[in-house]
């Protein structure tokens, strides 16, 4: 069996989408937080866009649709998050999630 | 036919709190009124589309005429339209309590804050609303990725609306979590494009076969649909998304936005994935919801906080809506376990938005929401006091309250199957509800000689939680019809997963 040009471009965005998901945990900082789940969004974008390119030799235009969508709403996630990551620093002083939750009184 | 008959109402549901989200935004002034006209609309339309329903059976439209696979389809069946419905009628009420809510200008030292959240209120919620809405009617599975993306965003906002540092790093941390929860949905999106070359909802139904492929999308959707449903034991970031949030926002968050995860894992689990659960899957998720009640209920009882108590018990009745993967293995009893879970889900919403309200204002009044020191509060608030109490009476499941009907089709379910251990579960939850809620009526019904000094209350607000907390009670002595509706279009009549 050989491995088809796509199918090794689908497993490197199943791999983007772990190596993310692992800082995602691993890492406290906000911004690395952040830019995990970017990492972990770019691994299914890859996916969706090998297995376009299954369908020889044009490409199925859907995925890249989905994508094009997935890329608006990833740049909203990204925004939204900055701006809270933001918040939390300027009313914590840290770039960091607390350990223990908080309640305000 | 008359024009209302066959006009397509299914698209002002989501058309009208659109608009309302960008007329919000520049008449600030007049939010309050555009807010509580379009929730009324939008109830309206989905009044009428759930006559179309009854009659026709499901519906499907296509937006803009394009049709699939160019364009978005829309549908709506039984289930949608009762999803629905629980918005419209949750939706009229919280904006009608928020209205008032953020006017009040009681506290004048913290005006700016107040005039701030109410300017950003009314726009997040009628997004949040118009998102929830196209959730409920997608056809496909994209389609229930955006809609989540919206309706998450939306969420998240509200969340942080307060602002204050608590209210911020839950706000914080539900975005990780929705985000990445989103991102395990849309890889299972991928997948199972990827194997089928569809994403609706109907077409894969009749493609999905058992096979490494539809597993691995099943996990990641699932796995993604229960962390965004803080289904136990990824329930770690609601309660204090939810506790932190504004009275109105905590109502929403806890009655429909959990919903609306639910709501998919609903429809994959029984829809599009029949063929490939096994009833081990399904044992695993009422294990889930077992571990939710137990250590839910648990918390609820061990907090200090009114508002941390009424969160977590948000935690615990979400555990039973996962006893319904289990219950519907067999055949018999699948129509009943899932009349029941989705009855559940109305009671509930019902129930815990008017208790969240309810919260709200003996809060206000008292100027904390330390359950110990409430003592007397009902004195003050009788009518607060007894929307908390009424509701109680729901999540505790007593009769006649929807809680209990949803409570007595799950047990039928449970015990004509001969499951004996998850009817036992089922009525250790019920004791321990009514333990966490009479703890908290303990404190409020002593007498106290003098009340201490308290905040008024608007009127609107008192009356509005009592609303829901009696029609959370009367939702027990009209399940007839929600039962008969949910037959359109329900996807366990004929067969039960993992059996066919």
């Amino acid at each position: 069996m050989t491995l088809e040009p796509y199918l090794l471009y689908a497993l490197a965005g199943v791999g983007l989408f772990a190596i993310g998901l692992e800082a995602l945990i691993a890492r406290a900082h906000l911004l690395r937080k952040i830019l995990a789940l970017n990492v972990m969004g770019t691994g299914v974008f890859l996916f969706l866009i090998a297995i376009a390119y299954r369908s020889e030799p044009l490409a199925d235009p859907v995925p890249q649709a989905m994508v094009l969508t997935g890329i608006v709403v990833s740049v909203c996630a990204t925004g939204l998050a900055l701006a809270l990551a933001h918040r939390v620093q300027t009313t914590t002083g840290r770039m960091e999630l607390p350990e223990n939750d908080e309640f305000d009184a | 036919m008359t024009l209302w008959d066959t006009a397509p109402w299914l698209i002002w549901s989501i058309v009208l709190p659109l608009s309302a989200g960008i007329l919000t935004f520049l008449f600030r002034r007049a939010a309050p009124w555009i807010g509580i006209i379009t929730t009324l609309g939008s109830a309206v339309s989905v009044a009428a589309l759930a006559g179309q329903v009854t009659h026709a059976g499901p519906l499907r439209y296509s937006v803009g005429g394009w049709g699939v696979p160019l364009g978005v389809d829309l549908r709506a069946d039984g289930l949608s339209v009762l999803m629905l419905g629980m918005s419209a009628v949750i939706a009229v009420a919280v904006s009608v309590y928020a209205s008032r809510y953020f006017s009040d200008s009681d506290a004048t030292d913290k005006h700016t804050a107040q005039a701030h959240q109410r300017a950003y209120f009314w726009p997040l919620w009628m997004f949040l609303l118009a998102g929830l809405n196209g959730l409920f009617l997608a056809a496909d599975i994209f389609h229930l990725y955006v809609t989540l993306e919206l309706l998450g965003f939306a969420a998240v906002s509200l969340a942080a609306l307060a602002g204050k540092r608590a209210a911020v790093a839950a706000a914080m941390r539900y975005l990780l979590v929705s985000l990445s929860g989103s991102l395990f949905f849309l890889f299972g999106v991928a997948i199972l494009y990827a194997a089928y070359a569809t994403v609706d909802l109907t077409a894969l139904a009749g493609k999905v076969q058992p096979g490494p492929l539809a597993w691995s999308a099943l996990a990641l959707m699932a796995a993604g649909l229960l962390i965004k449903g803080a289904v136990f034991p990824l329930h770690f970031w609601l309660p204090p998304a939810h506790a932190n949030a504004p009275t109105p926002v905590s109502a929403l968050l806890s009655a429909l936005v959990v919903k609306a995860s639910f709501y998919i894992l609903l429809r994959l689990w029984f829809e599009l994935f029949s063929t490939v659960v096994t009833p081990a899957a399904a044992s695993f998720l009422g294990l889930l919801g077992a571990g939710a009640i137990l250590w839910g209920s648990a918390q609820a009882l061990n907090q200090t906080r009114l508002k941390l108590l009424v969160a977590y018990s948000t935690v615990a009745q979400l555990g039973y809506l996962m006893l319904v993967f289990p219950l519907a293995q067999h055949v018999g009893s699948a129509l009943t376990a899932w009349s029941a879970c989705i009855y559940f889900v109305l009671a509930h919403a019902c129930a815990k938005t008017a208790m969240f309200l309810a919260v709200g204002n003996i809060a206000h009044a008292a100027g904390h929401d330390r359950i110990a020191e409430l003592d007397g509060i009902t004195q003050a608030l009788p009518l607060s006091v007894a929307a908390f109490a009424l509701a109680g009476i729901s999540l505790i499941g007593l009769p006649p309250s929807g809680g209990f009907i949803a409570k007595w089709m799950l047990l039928q379910a449970a015990i004509s199957s001969g499951e004996w251990g998850w009817a036992t579960l089922i009525l250790a939850g019920s004791l321990l509800a009514a333990a966490y809620v009479m703890r908290v009526l303990w404190h409020a019904f002593t007498q106290v000689a003098v009340a201490r000094p308290l905040h008024r209350v608007p009127r609107t607000m008192e009356w509005s939680a009592l609303a829901l907390s009696l029609l959370a009670v009367l939702l027990g002595l009209m399940a007839a019809r929600p039962v008969e509706l949910l037959r359109s279009g329900a996807p366990v009549s004929i067969h039960a997963p993992g059996q066919t």
